[in-house]
């Protein structure tokens, strides 16, 4: 390739995606600063629902939690009358960061630079020496607080999750997912939340590989071995994926398979989900049934970058936010409900070590999309191969041996991206 | 073996602050040789080892990063770090300050508060600050051998790097 062809082909705006469309995805989009920018506007602040925070955790009049949604700081609170607000956390004057805590309970939001106030809503009340001092200084005549408020978000609470968005026409949240993910969604999250525990990880890559990951349901049992190491009984290998209508969003699944349900398990209901395995701790898989669906295990996406993880019956949320064009963010909020027993929330506390940033079953993620980022680095203009299952991108109710899920992220990704 | 576990004895009681010390020492650089094979064995067999975060532990939640309650569950960890998880293979150097010793509420248990730093490095070379935080420790005796039969992990950041594999 001549040098020129090659200096024309950096340019973001000419980018074009490969011939064979979404069974390949250019190597470029996880290190082109370029693409990392207009992801920024494309997606986190176009027409996309993200994911901000917990219900939760803003219960209180005057509580707010501090985000981000792609980079751009973003501030959620609750007002007097119960209110959710979601506002850019940036003060309107000079753009100090206005809340600097994760969480706190205040009367208004306050920055700290020159001390601009502003309500629960985001509406400025109050500028330092707006009349001056002592008949000196002070604002211009016109000046009009009305013009210069914190720069709102959109919001929506679905299942006890608060979402957000810049776009100023996009449909709502439950249309947004669809009606297979939204069914889902309300079976895992569909009753009052209690957060058990949180923690972050700070991956090396860019946030795409991870988005591809979690679609990713062909390495599931290849690079993760906890389970056949260990000779863990899973009785649980018929599964499938299902994808949105628009394919942004999927749901891969595994389900006890019948035919062991019957045989096995119809006497001994109890203990139906205790799992036989080789461990010297074996109190690590203490499981009880939570859902007659069968369903043991789920993953499920909302694109742009969350995921909602029910393993046994650890429940957790993982947001992942990105942190430059090779560094992502990695968060766990690991949930359960408000109805627990004391045994089911100990046996949800045992589970939590499966995953994580320590998690038995699938730590390899923490360095495996690292491992990709600096494999492919060095050539922009090469691409991953993804043809597991065959070049459609439809829902596979019978086996995960596929990269279906993976092909949709990535026409979900060009068609808001206009690649 | 470690020289702190191997010495046989036939105590009773609680262990001596020097002991406590020596064992805070001897787990430390067990753990920074690679000798995980013989981690357990720090621990009473009931023990609970738990790393969690500041955030976590001040909020009083139960979920950290890792939860082992007995030593099954750190033979589990054990096995599955030589025989399941796949990572970039890397080595730790803990340095331990001072421990500070706690009032004693048993005849039979010392509790200490010590603070630590983990470099880790990377097989690239490439050496971080990987971890900061406390031990929480209550130590024993059993079978004539000072044991954790408590170790809390309590690290500053909410914010991993990339994995934990190898216990702090
Ligand atoms: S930057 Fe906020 S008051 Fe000036
Ligand atoms: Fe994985």
């Amino acid at each position: 390739m001549s040098p020129t062809v090659q200096a024309g082909r950096n340019e973001a705006s000419e980018f074009r995606w490969p011939p064979q469309g979404v069974t390949r995805a250019p190597y470029r989009l996880f290190t082109d600063p370029e693409i990392y920018q207009l992801e920024q506007e494309r997606i986190f602040r176009g027409k996309t629902w993200n994911f901000l925070c917990l219900d939760i955790e803003i219960q209180n009049a005057g509580d707010y939690r501090t985000t981000t949604v792609g980079e751009t700081p973003v501030v959620v609170t609750r007002d007097r009358d119960g209110k959710i607000h979601a506002m850019v956390n940036r003060c309107a004057h000079k753009g100090a960061l206005v809340c600097l805590k994760k969480k706190d309970n205040v009367a208004s939001l306050s920055c700290v630079y020159h001390a601009w106030n502003y309500e629960l809503d985001g509406k400025l009340k109050g500028v330092a020496f707006r009349n001056g001092v002592r008949g000196q200084g002070g604002m211009p005549e016109d000046f009009d607080p009305a013009q210069h408020r914190l720069r709102p978000l959109r919001v929506e609470s679905f299942c006890g999750m608060i979402f957000g968005t810049f776009a100023d026409e996009i449909e709502d949240v439950e249309t947004y997912l669809g009606p297979e993910m939204a069914s889902f969604i309300k079976r895992n999250l569909g009753r009052p939340l209690r957060i058990l525990g949180t923690h972050s990880q700070m991956i090396h890559n860019n946030w795409k590989l991870y988005a591809e990951n979690l679609r990713d349901s062909y390495h599931a049992t290849l690079l993760h071995t906890f389970y056949t190491t260990f000779k863990v009984n899973r009785l649980d290998m018929d599964g499938g994926i299902t994808l949105s209508e628009r394919k942004w969003h999927h749901l891969s699944f595994a389900r006890r398979a019948k035919m062991q349900e019957a045989a096995e398990y119809a006497e001994a209901k109890v203990h139906s989900a205790n799992y036989e395995s080789a461990l010297d701790g074996p109190g690590l898989l203490e499981a009880w049934e939570e859902f007659d669906d069968g369903i043991t295990h789920s993953i499920q996406t909302v694109f742009p970058n969350m995921c909602i993880q029910f393993t046994l019956n650890s429940l957790a949320i993982r947001f992942f936010a990105p942190r430059g064009v090779d560094q992502t963010e990695l968060f766990w909020i690991y949930l359960g409900y408000e109805r627990d027993t004391d045994e089911q929330s100990s046996m949800r506390v045992m589970q939590s070590n499966l995953t994580g940033a320590a998690g038995l079953v699938s730590l390899e993620d923490g360095c495996i999309n690292e491992f990709v980022q600096r494999g492919t680095r060095a050539d922009p203009d090469q691409s991953s191969f993804i043809e597991m299952g065959g070049r459609e991108v439809e829902s596979e109710r019978n086996s995960r041996a596929t990269e279906t899920a993976v092909r949709g992220f990535w026409h979900g990704y060009r068609h808001i991206m206009g690649f | 073996m470690h020289k702190v576990l191997d010495k046989s004895s036939k105590q009773m009681g609680a262990p001596t602050r020097d002991q406590v010390v020596d064992l805070i020492a001897a787990y430390a650089h067990s753990v920074d040789d690679m000798r995980l094979d013989i981690w357990p064995q720090f621990f009473t067999s009931d023990a609970l080892y738990h790393v969690t975060t500041r955030e976590n532990h001040e909020a009083g939640l139960p979920i950290g990063v890792v939860r082992c309650v007995g030593t099954g569950m750190m033979q589990d960890r054990v096995k599955a770090f030589y025989s399941a998880n796949i990572f970039e293979p890397h080595t730790y150097s803990h340095i331990i300050g001072r421990s500070e010793f706690l009032e004693q509420t048993s005849d039979m248990v010392v509790s200490a508060r010590s603070n630590f730093q983990i470099v880790r490095t990377m097989e690239t070379g490439r050496m971080d600050l990987f971890a900061v935080g406390r031990y929480l420790d209550e130590v024993v005796i059993e079978d004539g051998q000072p044991r954790f039969r408590k170790r809390v992990v309590i690290l500053e950041s909410r914010n991993v790097d990339i994995l934990i594999v190898i216990p702090l």
